[in-house]
């Protein structure tokens, strides 16, 4: 009895002439597009946007600063400024930050070898990518800076120390990445290249590598944020008895100097680098390769 | 030895005998096909046709080189197949088989440089003509994550085509497209092979499809897969949908398929009944 009520309480939907339509009768369709102004497309830009954001921090860092009235704990930005400009065009800054660079890229370049070597060993052997697993595993949660008294003891105070612990904190992160990355390539792409004819060591750079760049970019990356970090800190350990330091020498020195505003120089030079590497270098690397690809959106 | 001028007519391109092919997951071994034979004749549009469960990708790749039979042997020209090669180009059902770094035209030469086959001027024109037609020239510098599924399919069709493999692959190529897109796709590969005229293996689960596009069609059974009848096609195109030759085919077909599945369901009822 209730599904014949519900039955009939059902709407009945209304029989509908079928409808034909000449497409070329209907006329010009409306632009339904429109542009955006000014503003609107400014805001689109990120780069504007971050502008913004950095805008912000400095007038919140001077204002604060003033209200402190303190120069020797927390200069204000205008007196930082003032410091880099001195230390730029007569103190020793470009030539402490040329020879922190220096250091920087030898040991990145040493360490992305050695990586490119584990890595292929990783991928063609079993017991290779056992061996760089271990590792890995091993090495990666040990902090580079550890190394350091180490490092000192064997290669003595001077870059091929430094050089050392840059190459550990590089190498395992970006082995790490660059293997996992190779280990997520789909099996179809895997199975198009070989079919292709791809073989050895051409499957591994014209298949493997350009199909995990966007894991190998990361690595990338990270191995530079840590490398930059340790070299910063392991300046400023033993730089002490070095004549020709880098960048973290120049803020230790400068510290015991109380010349705190040529420190936060230091500090602001250090911060400026790692914005040009992270947001010019690696993000032109990323617009011609995996953006370009929709690799990465 | 025998090369492809001096064969006699007569002899199979691409010889698949008694071929029992098994793998491995985790917790089992699987037995994928079951001591299966065909042959398959320069010109062929073969086409290997069963449910999901029977092997026939597995069939395909292990023609592909991917993986050695255990039992049975599968030749080429009379030379057996032991590893992945470009004279056996292959058409995945996955749209990922593109290589995402290159354009669509340099994905066409890929495997033409790869393998020295010409130099870079010549490949270029080469890979243009393919792609003309499969009416995609406009799209040649074009990254292959902007195209619809369909063009796609149709880079991957043209990539393996400018190789002039001796037989072409094609695993289920537009059983992940829409039902328009794959009618059109259907023709265009009927057409395409009315104009270049190449030899093609095609596995798919759909009989509407084996009869488009086969010229023989290979039923096999689910479970391992084994061979369960060969047919003729040849005479069935586009234009014969719903007639009863058509309709008749189908029938056998879908009969032959599900043969198993009637008679069980017989059984139940006769023990019910």
């Amino acid at each position: 009895m209730v599904d014949i009520a519900q039955r009939a309480a059902r709407p009945e939907p209304p029989r509908r002439p079928e409808r034909m339509i000449e497409l070329e009768t209907m006329g010009a369709v409306g632009d339904a597009a429109r542009p955006l102004s000014v503003p609107e497309r400014l805001l689109q830009i990120t780069g504007v946007r971050r502008m913004i954001v950095v805008a912000v921090l400095c007038i919140a860092w001077q204002l604060y600063a003033m209200y402190l009235n303190n120069s020797l704990l927390f200069p204000t930005l205008g007196e930082t400024l003032e410091a880099l400009y001195d230390s730029v065009v007569r103190g020793p800054l470009i030539e402490r930050m040329m020879v922190s660079l220096q250091t920087l890229l030898i040991g990145y370049a040493a360490g992305l070898t050695i990586a490119g070597v584990f890595t292929t060993l990783a991928v063609s052997t079993r017991v290779g990518t056992d061996f760089l697993s271990t590792l890995t595993a091993m090495f990666n949660p040990l902090p580079a800076i550890a190394l350091l008294p180490l490092a000192l003891l064997w290669f003595g105070l001077g870059a091929k120390s430094l050089v050392f612990v840059i190459i550990h904190s590089v190498l395992w992160a970006v082995a790490l990445n660059t293997h996992s990355g190779f280990t997520s390539v789909s099996p179809t792409l895997r199975m198009a290249g070989q079919n292709c004819g791809l073989r050895g060591v051409s499957y591994v750079a014209f298949l493997l590598v350009p199909a995990a760049f966007p894991s190998i970019l990361t690595g990338l990356k990270i191995g530079w944020a840590f490398a930059w970090r340790t070299l910063i800190a392991a300046e400023l350990v033993f730089g002490v008895s070095s004549r020709s330091g880098g960048l973290g020498w120049f803020i230790f020195e400068n510290r015991n100097q109380l010349e705190i505003p040529t420190v936060f120089a230091g500090l602001f030079t250090v911060i400026l680098i790692g914005l040009v590497v992270e947001s010019v270098i690696f993000r032109s690397i990323e617009n011609v390769t995996i953006r370009r690809w929709g690799m990465q959106s | 030895m025998l090369d492809s001028t001096t064969k006699p007519t007569g002899a199979p391109l691409l010889a698949v005998d008694d071929v029992t092919l098994q793998y491995k997951t985790d917790q089992h071994l699987v037995t994928a096909t079951w001591r299966v034979g065909f042959e398959v004749y320069e010109g062929e549009r073969f086409v290997v046709l069963g449910p999901s469960g029977c092997g026939k990708s597995t069939l395909l790749k292990a023609v592909a080189g991917f993986m050695a039979p255990v039992e049975g042997q599968i030749r080429l020209n009379g030379k057996p197949i032991d590893r992945p090669g470009s004279d056996r180009m292959m058409v995945f059902q996955e749209f990922d088989q593109l290589l995402p770094w290159k354009t669509v035209l340099g994905n066409v030469m890929f495997p033409l440089l790869v393998n020295r086959r010409m130099p870079r001027a010549e490949a270029t024109e080469h890979a243009r003509s393919l792609l003309a037609k499969v009416n995609l020239s406009r799209f040649e510098n074009i990254y292959p994550h902007m195209l619809s599924g369909g063009m796609k399919q149709r880079v991957a069709i043209a990539r393996a085509l400018a190789m002039e493999p001796a037989v072409l692959l094609m695993d289920e190529p537009f059983a992940a497209l829409d039902a328009l897109t794959r009618r059109k796709m259907q023709e265009e590969l009927k057409a395409l092979w009315d104009d270049v005229g190449f030899t093609v293996l095609f596995v798919t689960h759909s009989i509407e499809e084996a009869l488009l596009v086969g010229s023989r069609i290979l039923v096999l059974s689910p479970h391992p897969g084994r061979v369960k009848a060969e047919l003729n096609a040849d005479h069935l195109g586009f234009s014969d949908i719903g007639t009863p030759a058509f309709e008749t085919l189908h029938r056998r077909i879908h009969d032959l398929l599900f043969a198993d599945r009637v008679e069980t369901a017989l059984a139940t009822e006769i023990q019910h009944g």
